[in-house]
């Protein structure tokens, strides 16, 4: 299909995508050696936008650092919070109130929601289709909005703290995400009808940017990418943290490994961040939403400590470790767009430029994930 | 999938922590003997020395650390450690570095996650802080060339036979590596 | 009229202008209107009522910007382009017939004047994607011929079909065939040809791929190759391509008109002919704009096995058909 087959050693030309372009959805530059359509070669280019968050972490306390996580990966904030609160409450060895976990799961999934949403629009304007992502935008805005009401901030949320949250959620959060939930799923219904059953959409997306499980595996990608290569790897199921274990929830998983693969898990995740939410609302038990004893200086004993999340883009794991300061020794960000943005170059090869685009957005890329 | 904890740290024992026994690396799981020995092995230090725990495989208390087995290696046999969790059916989590300034040494940290066993691993490497050089697991896990990258972006960390240890996330001419800790903010 | 043939020409030229430019300008307040609605939002709002003065907003920033021509581009071949691009639509519609008297020159071989013309679009683009001396424009433009030449085929093969059947090229003779009732346009002419509504889809297909439209719009295909051939192009250049683009439109959906809904002609015999061919017109105009804010892109392999593969079997089995009914009815 899209490979360049029995080609004479052509004139290639290398084309700039990037660092400002239409499709890569930020400052990601990709050099790439065309032959003709035909991509010869993509080399991603991060850190346009490197912050050196890594290093960040070292020269401030660990409160101070908890707003960074939210800014790693803006469309998936809460997850990003929860990673590096969970890493320093195993590390200090606080324990969390069930009421805060059951709260950190509702958030964390309407979060989820919300970020498969811009990925949703983004996607389809990537393709050419620009009016999902208003459709998109409008759902996102009712997550926002209920976010809003209890952090005060609507993308950057640094809503939890160390043995909890910043406060407790209040009835019209609760109500509103009920009544969210119920307007939600017929709203995905109608994403089927309209845009997964378009022919030009399937044409696009059905055997193109075929990621198979071993290079998965061997680039470390996950999330929606290793899902939608037959591989049923959630870090929701495999190292359940927070309260997850006590929900009913599926992990969608398709085997075809192509764009369309990774399009219905991310599509299907959403329903099931809706099951999840459901049942959290139905379970939130009462109670303080912060641990008694949390010290107002952090000083957690000295060693590493490993905690993993499964954000919307797949496994943010946190390294931190400790030298029993009030200020981390080293804070390392496993970042899961790194890692599935660095099997582009292999997967992108011999493919045409629009397919790989396609490739691409269906990777789900944040830049200041990559660049941190 | 049928790995146990024990089962795997039983092959993880098959590993050479003690550098002169290239013999030992037979007894485990057969590796390749190019990788398992890389080229610049006079190089390695026994880090068993000022390392604060021993060379070894151990169990570590998920619970409370994050990872389920430890693995600590003297940098010749990160390769085969590699190779030998890629048999596992193990995937690449990120490869890292710390820099112990005070004990003049550079950790470098490789973690793996298993796709459908619930097992972490990591495997921690101590190597000289004005030295460091370690060598790449890039072709065992194509997909730590970026994370090798990044870290001698880093920490200066060089990985002998990396295929292009170029700045990733720093600019093209950056020659400092910012998380080294006498690195002036 | 009574004027002399060259006053009365003169007047013609000028109001087929004026209707290019106001038709640019509206339809893209129509576009942007339609899209808004389509988006659940809106549209244009603040200048003028409705928005109804934001074209002209745009055409005095378009205007009072400067036209800058990149270091490395073909000065001369980047500054033709958009003349060449607009002055083909603008004889094509000189000689669309908007009424039964209403046309600026009658010509009994308008249907291949018409196509004639029409192709030189494709060459405009190719200019401007050339003179740029950009990649990205090179690429479009490179899309752009082959995309054009692909979809020429079947399009020409469905006029052929229709000029079989209604005999003559001349575009007011073929609506006076059609007069009657809506069921005596060629679109429901099943006799002469069973499959006449096939070839209007064929020909509506290839008229959003010709004047490059979404969901076949590679030339410009604004999340790959960022504006494709226009990438270079600032102020009233792009604004020119602009109205070309919408002036081809309008004259695709013209001819679809005359050749397949009965032109000027009214199916239920009241008010006269330009109204007629007006609403034939715009309802088409408007079925462009719909299809466009909702599918997505096709992927450029795609649209060329879509022509090759399925529009000119399609349209050849349509040719031979009807070719045949005529031989034996």
């Amino acid at each position: 299909m899209a490979v360049a087959q029995g080609k004479a050693p052509n004139e290639t030309f290398v084309l700039n995508l990037g660092p400002q372009h239409p499709a890569t959805h930020g400052v990601l530059r990709v050099k790439l050696t065309m032959d003709g359509e035909y991509i010869t070669r993509a080399e991603p280019v991060p850190g346009y936008i490197h912050r050196m968050q890594e290093k960040m972490g070292e020269n401030r306390t660990w409160a101070q650092y908890l707003p960074n996580t939210s800014r790693i990966d803006y469309l998936s904030a809460m997850a990003y919070t929860h990673g590096y609160v969970g890493a320093v409450e195993r590390a200090a060895g606080i324990q969390v109130p069930p009421r805060a976990e059951y709260v950190r799961v509702i958030t964390s999934e309407l979060n989820r929601i919300s970020s498969h949403l811009v990925w949703f629009g983004a996607f389809l304007l990537d393709l050419g289709g620009f009016t999902p992502l208003l459709y998109a935008f409008d759902d996102r805005e009712k997550i926002l909005d209920l976010l809003e009401g209890i952090t005060g901030s609507r993308l950057t949320y640094s809503y939890y703290r160390f043995g909890g949250l910043y406060n407790d959620v209040d009835e019209d959060f609760l109500g509103g995400t009920r009544e969210f939930v119920a307007q939600m799923r017929p709203r995905l219904g109608m994403y089927r009808t309209l845009v997964t059953e378009n022919i030009i959409l399937r044409k696009r997306l059905e055997g193109i940017g075929v990621i198979t499980p071993e290079q998965c595996r061997k680039y470390g990608a996950t999330g929606p990418v290793i899902r939608g290569s037959g591989i049923a790897y959630d870090v929701r199921k495999v190292e359940p943290y927070s309260v997850y274990a006590d929900f009913e929830f599926d992990i969608p998983v398709f085997p075809e490994g192509d764009s369309m693969a990774r399009y219905l898990v991310r599509m299907e995740e959403m329903g099931q961040s809706l099951r999840i939410i459901e049942q959290a609302l139905a379970k939130l038990p009462d109670g303080p939403v912060m641990a008694e004893k949390v010290p107002r200086v952090l000083k957690p004993p000295a060693g590493d400590y490993c905690y993993a999340v499964e954000a919307a883009r797949g496994r943010f794991a946190v390294l931190v470790v400790s030298d029993n300061k009030e200020m981390a020794y080293r804070i390392k960000l496993r970042t899961p767009s790194f890692s599935n943005l660095s099997l582009f170059e292999e997967v992108s090869q011999g493919m045409m430029l629009p397919d790989a685009l396609a490739l691409m957005g269906s990777l789900d890329l944040v830049i200041p994930d990559i660049d941190r | 999938m049928s790995l146990t904890l024990q089962q795997l740290q039983a092959h993880l024992g098959g590993l050479v922590f003690a550098p002169p026994e290239p013999a030992a690396a037979a007894a485990g799981p057969p590796t390749s003997p190019e990788r398992s020995s890389p080229p610049e092995s006079e190089a390695v230090p026994s880090s068993a020395a000022t390392a604060p725990e021993p060379d070894g495989v151990r169990l570590v208390d998920y619970a409370s650390r994050g990872v389920h087995l430890e693995v600590r290696t003297p940098a010749s046999q990160v390769v085969a450690a590699a190779e030998l969790l890629d048999r596992e059916g193990f995937a690449l989590d990120a490869v890292t570095g710390v820099d112990w300034i005070a004990q003049g040494e550079m950790e470098v940290i490789y973690d793996y996650f298993h796709p459908t066993a619930p097992w972490r691993v990591a495997v921690r490497s101590r190597i000289p802080r004005d030295h460091p050089q370690v060598p790449t697991i890039s072709a065992v896990f194509p997909g730590a060339n970026w994370h090798e990258r990044e870290t001698h972006d880093f920490f200066g960390i060089r990985f002998l036979g990396h295929p292009d240890l170029t700045p990733l996330l720093l600019p093209e001419d950056a020659d400092f590596h910012p998380l080294k800790k006498d690195f002036a903010v | 009229m009574s004027l002399p043939e060259p006053f009365r020409l003169l007047a013609y030229l000028l109001g087929i202008m004026a209707f290019v430019g106001l038709n640019a300008a509206y339809l893209v307040w129509v576009e942007r209107k339609g899209a808004g609605r389509f988006q659940r939002r809106p549209g244009p709002t603040e200048v003028g009522y409705a928005g109804l003065l934001q074209p002209i907003a745009d055409a005095v920033k378009l205007l009072t910007k400067q036209v800058i021509v990149p270091p490395g581009a073909d000065a001369t071949l980047f500054r033709l382009a958009p003349v060449v691009v607009l002055a083909p639509a603008l004889m094509c519609l000189a000689i669309i017939p908007f009424g039964p008297h209403l046309v600026a020159r009658e010509i009994n071989v308008g249907l291949l004047l018409l196509f004639a013309f029409g192709s030189i679009n494709v060459m405009a683009i190719m200019i401007g994607g050339w003179a740029s001396r950009n990649k990205y424009a090179i690429i479009s433009a490179a899309r752009v011929v082959s995309q054009d030449v692909a979809y020429e085929i079947p399009m020409l093969l469905v006029v052929i079909t229709m000029l079989m059947v209604t005999g003559t090229m001349d575009l007011n003779q073929i609506v006076r065939q059609q007069a009657g009732a809506f069921w005596n346009w060629n679109l429901f002419k099943l006799a002469a040809n069973p499959l006449m509504p096939v070839t209007f889809v064929i020909f509506y297909i290839c008229m959003l791929a010709e004047t490059n439209r979404a969901p076949f719009d590679m030339a410009e295909a604004e999340s790959e190759l960022v504006a494709g051939a226009f990438t270079e192009y600032a102020g009233m250049g792009f604004g020119v391509f602009f109205m070309a683009e919408y002036a081809n439109i309008v004259v695709g959906c013209a001819v679809a008109t005359v050749l397949f809904l009965g032109g000027w002609q009214s199916p239920i015999g009241i008010l006269p002919g330009a109204f007629w061919f007006l609403l034939k017109l715009y309802a088409l105009v408007f079925s462009v704009v719909w299809v466009r804010w909702t599918f997505p892109r096709t992927q450029f392999y795609g649209l060329l096995n879509l022509s090759w593969k399925i529009l000119i079997p399609i349209a050849l089995f349509t040719l031979i058909l009807s070719s045949v009914m005529l031989k034996l009815f």
